[in-house]
Parts: C-alpha cells; sequence; structure tokens
C-alpha cells in the first residue's frame, strides 16, 4: 500500500508528540498549525530577536518547553510542516486549507485533531469596555510581547491559568492590583484526593500563590464579579466586586485579565462529524473518545486539550498515544507495553484535571443573575436582556435556534467567547437543564477566512 | 499619549516607524500591530454597534476583536500580524465599494 497520508492538526505538545511517534515509525505525517511558529500556545514562543531564557518566560515548565521546541526542530526534515496554515473545514476526507500558498485541500487516511483550547469566560457586567482581556491574552502579551495589558492589572475568575499568569506578571514586574477568585477556597479542600495524584504538579500550584502573596498582590476567595466599570472612549476604570462577606468594593484598574480554565477549541472535530457528549462536571459538551483518543468517526482521532482540558503534560501523553492508535489501526506493530504505560499517565492526569474542575468551578449561577443590559456577546453586542426575550417571546430553548433568532454566537468569535455563558441564560430563562439546550453547531470556516490574505504575519 | 500596554523587557531591539490612520507610530522589530499600536494609544479600534473603544481581547487569533485594514483594504489581524515599516494601517473598515449599477 502506498504510504498513508496522516495529517496532524495543532503543532503544540499534543501535536508534536504525535508527529514525532509517528516519524519513529517511519511515517512522514503532514502538520499543519495555525501559527508561525510551533508550540502551541502554553509553549508559545517569542519572536526572533527577543532574548529572554526558557527560564524566565516558562518556569517551572522551561525543560519540558525546550524538549518541546527542540525537539519540534529536530523533527522538521521527517514531517511535511505547514505552519501559518488555518484548516478552516473538513469535508470528502479532505482538510481544507488557507496558508501562505492559499487555498488548498489535503486528503487525509488518517487525521489526528490536535486543536488546543481557548479561555472559558464568564461574561461580566461592562466585560465589553476596552482593557478587558482573556488570561490567555494577557499571558501571550508578556510571553510573546515583553508587555503587560495595563498598569495596573486585575485578573479575575478561577483555574490555574489565573495564578499562573499573576505569578509571572509579578514577576515580570508588571502592576498587578489583585487576584479575584470566583471559586470559594472550600471547593480546592474538597478536591485534594484528586488533585493529589499530581503532587509535582500541586506543589507548583501552591508555590505560585505563595510567590503572588509574597509579592504583595491581595488574593480573594469566593469573589463575586459585579461590574467592570468603565468608559465607552477610555475604556476600563475599575472593577467592582462582592467579597465572600458580602461586603462590595472597587478596585481601581486599567486592564482586566478574566477567564475560567479553558474549554477545547474542538469545531473541527465536530465539522469531521464526530459524536459529543454532556459532561456534568465540566457543564461542557465534549467529543467524545475512547482510552487511547479514537473518535467516534473512524480515521479520526483526538488528543491535547482540544479533547479534553487536561494540560500540557498530559497533551504529550495524549498526543503519543493517539498517533500509536493511528499505527495500530492502520496494521502497524505497536509496543502493548507502551500503550499500558500511556493509558495509565493519561488516566492519571485525567484524575487530576477533574480534581482542577472540582477546584475552580465554572461560576454558571453568575450567568442567572447577568443584569438584563449586561452585553453577552462582545462581537454583536446582544444582551442577557435580548437573549432571555428570546426564550420568552418566541420560545427558543435551544441554542442554535437562539442563535438563528438573537444573532448570539453569529459574530467575529463564532460563540467562541460567549456560547458557553449563552447556553447558561437560555437553560435559566426557560428553567430547563442546561444538556437539554444543546450546543452551538460549528460551521465552516472555523474562522473567517477573508483574514489576512495579505499574509504579512511573520514576513 | 499614554498608552494601554507596558513595555517590561526586550526594549533594545530596532525601532521602526508606520502609519495608523495616517499618522505615525513607532515600534520595535518583532512588536505586532496590537502592540505597536496600544503602547501609544488607549483604543485599538471602534465597535461597529456603538458601544465604545475596543482594544482585541484574546490575542491568539481567536475572537477576531482585532481587525484592522491596509491602504489596499486588506483586512488584518491585528494581534498576529507584525509591525513594518512603512506599512499604513486604518483603523476603520473601508467603505464597501460597490461597482456603480447602471
Ligand atoms: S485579539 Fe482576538 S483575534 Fe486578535
Amino acid at each position: 500500500m502506498a504510504e498513508p497520508s496522516i495529517i496532524v492538526v495543532g503543532a503544540g505538545p499534543a501535536g508534536f508528540r504525535a508527529a514525532q511517534t509517528l516519524a519513529d515509525a517511519g511515517l512522514r505525517p503532514i502538520v499543519m498549525d495555525e501559527a508561525r511558529r510551533a508550540g502551541g500556545q502554553i509553549y508559545r514562543r517569542q519572536p526572533e530577536g527577543f532574548t529572554r531564557s526558557h527560564q524566565d518566560l516558562y518556569g517551572t515548565e522551561a525543560n519540558r518547553a525546550r524538549s518541546v521546541h527542540d525537539g519540534f526542530d529536530a523533527l522538521l526534515p521527517h514531517i511535511d510542516y505547514r505552519s501559518d496554515t488555518l484548516v478552516w473545514h473538513l469535508s470528502d476526507g479532505q482538510a481544507w486549507t488557507l496558508g501562505p500558498d492559499g487555498h488548498r485541500s489535503t486528503p487525509y487516511d488518517a487525521l489526528l485533531l490536535c486543536t488546543g483550547a481557548t479561555d472559558r469566560v464568564m461574561p461580566v457586567k461592562g466585560w465589553h469596555h476596552a482593557g478587558t482581556y482573556s488570561l490567555g491574552a494577557a499571558q501571550i502579551a508578556l510571553k510573546a510581547q515583553a508587555c503587560a495589558i495595563g498598569s495596573r492589572v486585575v485578573f479575575l475568575g478561577s483555574g490555574p491559568l489565573l495564578y499562573l499568569v499573576a505569578a509571572q506578571y509579578a514577576k515580570a514586574g508588571a502592576n498587578v492590583a489583585a487576584v479575584l477568585d470566583t471559586s470559594p477556597f472550600s471547593a480546592r479542600i474538597a478536591a485534594l484526593p484528586n488533585l493529589l495524584c499530581q503532587p509535582a504538579v500541586l506543589w507548583n500550584g501552591i508555590a505560585l500563590t505563595r510567590d503572588i502573596k509574597k509579592a504583595g498582590i491581595p488574593v480573594l476567595y469566593g469573589v463575586t464579579p459585579v461590574e467592570v466599570v468603565g468608559n465607552p472612549e477610555t475604556g476600563v476604570g475599575s472593577l467592582r466586586f462582592r467579597a465572600s462577606d458580602g461586603t462590595e468594593q472597587d478596585i481601581d484598574c486599567d486592564a482586566i485579565g478574566m477567564g475560567h480554565h479553558l474549554r477545547p477549541e474542538a469545531q473541527l472535530a465536530d465539522l469531521a462529524r464526530c459524536d459529543f457528549a454532556f459532561e456534568a462536571l465540566t457543564r461542557q459538551w465534549l467529543p467524545v473518545q475512547d482510552s487511547d483518543g479514537r473518535s467516534s468517526v473512524d480515521g479520526v482521532y483526538l488528543a491535547g486539550d482540544g479533547a479534553r482540558i487536561s494540560g500540557a503534560r498530559s497533551a504529550e501523553v495524549s498526543g503519543r498515544l493517539a498517533a500509536l492508535a493511528v499505527l495500530k489501526d492502520l496494521g502497524f506493530p505497536v509496543d502493548s507495553a507502551d500503550l499500558t504505560h500511556l493509558r495509565s499517565a493519561k488516566a492519571r492526569y485525567g484524575r487530576f484535571a477533574r480534581g482542577l474542575a472540582q477546584a475552580f468551578p465554572w461560576p454558571s449561577e453568575q450567568a442567572k443573575a447577568l443584569p438584563d443590559e449586561t452585553i453577552v456577546c462582545r462581537c454583536e453586542a446582544v444582551t442577557a436582556g435580548t437573549l432571555r426575550e428570546t426564550v420568552r417571546e418566541a420560545g427558543a430553548r435551544e441554542a442554535n435556534r437562539a442563535k438563528a433568532l438573537s444573532r448570539v454566537g453569529m459574530g467575529r468569535c463564532q460563540g467562541r467567547y460567549c456560547g458557553l455563558a449563552a447556553a447558561e441564560i437560555i437553560a435559566a430563562e426557560a428553567g430547563v437543564p442546561l444538556e437539554s439546550v444543546g450546543r452551538l453547531r460549528n460551521a465552516a470556516p472555523v474562522k473567517p477566512i477573508a483574514i489576512g490574505t495579505a499574509r504579512t504575519s511573520g514576513e | 499619549m499614554s498608552g494601554r500596554f507596558v513595555r517590561l523587557a526586550e526594549m533594545d531591539r530596532k525601532p521602526l516607524t508606520f502609519l495608523v490612520d495616517g499618522a505615525p507610530v513607532d515600534a520595535l522589530e518583532g512588536d505586532t500591530l496590537m502592540v505597536a499600536i496600544l503602547t501609544s494609544s488607549r483604543r485599538l479600534r471602534d465597535s461597529e454597534f456603538g458601544d465604545g473603544a475596543r482594544s482585541g481581547f484574546c490575542l491568539m487569533a481567536a475572537c477576531q476583536d482585532c481587525w484592522v485594514w491596509t491602504s489596499d483594504g486588506d483586512k488584518l489581524r491585528a494581534c498576529s500580524t507584525f509591525a513594518r515599516a512603512g506599512l499604513e494601517i486604518s483603523r476603520r473598515a473601508p467603505e464597501a465599494t460597490w461597482p456603480n449599477l447602471p
């Protein structure tokens, strides 16, 4: 048989390990990545000409970041690497791409989706004001551009990234006004049994909080955000919130980095017609997979945070495992000891991820409490009130119908940043469980493709 | 004018200048358009829905809140496009140029 065509989408830790495993077996996978340089988001590289060390950029994960970067560079002669390439559709066994050489379609026998994650964000009244960013954005500004997002920054939300970014800002000399965690401290205690299965990672997390407090930055738990107080012209001016003791407070700031852990970028799995299932713990729809990363569709495999939010270390493991599944299904010999080892590592990371989800819960009750005038969809300025009206008047108890009627999820970001909150608002207004609202379906292109046709990026 | 983003390191890079809405903006080689613009200004663009200034949101090419335009009318994401000397950027969408109908 001719050499099978295997496409790996994404060149973060999962995509890298998947491609490496395939290359080790003598295959030459095609690696398509939207970014100009491989590494993914958490191990994102700074541009050429920047001089900070791996230690400066990645802290405790410096060695892992270096091994991903160096490993990928060493892999280049053995793979067909297409950087700066957006996979915007999948159909008829082909990946449709837009890259430096324009539009292309590439047929595949096996497709490994290692598409990573974006921030999961719960809107706050006033979050449309300029100066509000996702936590991931705050981190990229620092890591890739050596900038802080403002001269006085509040970090708001929950999840490991909240503490990681705040600690990185403090270390880099940025002015951090406060870290406001919406999760109660008690949730962390309840999550301990699961978190203890990765003691080193847990310890890193504890050390980050200690560093933040040592830098004199207040860290508050069990916070309820009330409003990003701002001005349409000048942007963010302060953050109003309710502390755990019920008192309302204002913190002056000109920038806010916010997010509640992450959500998988699963659009391509959807376009590949993979089945999705509702996960009650994270209140999200996730693509169905078996222990090794096989999706419900023959020839389509899932790995990394794009399948389940489990972090970069776990992504390296699930990337290798999914590649072994590809090899096995294509009839290549696979060492069963490797499989067993990787499966148990993946299961351990999965348990830790469940611990994180317990420790830093998605504050769904905040969606219900959002005042009607809150802009939920920043792209099309759709308010919570409009969404509720759609439910009341049109009986739009299903996300896609409400989407059509209110245009929520139809703007520039295609629902990435408002979809989960909008579903919570619809469910609450309709008085039905979240899972019965359904999920926003994804349509091609997964991102606007008129963008960047000039391809000036990276020159 | 004071900016939104604050530079913390890597300031020894080569300076360059490009135009935003006809006015020169100073940048460093390796800056994205977004960083170049927001280190000297507080807004990147105006929301087309009248709710005020916007300055991007995700910085990872996912939200599309950072579109700007070249003088040729090409749409760019400010967060994932590098600044280059001589570039002419407009923060406002070019008027739709429909052919005149008979
Ligand atoms: S800021 Fe989100 S795409 Fe540029």
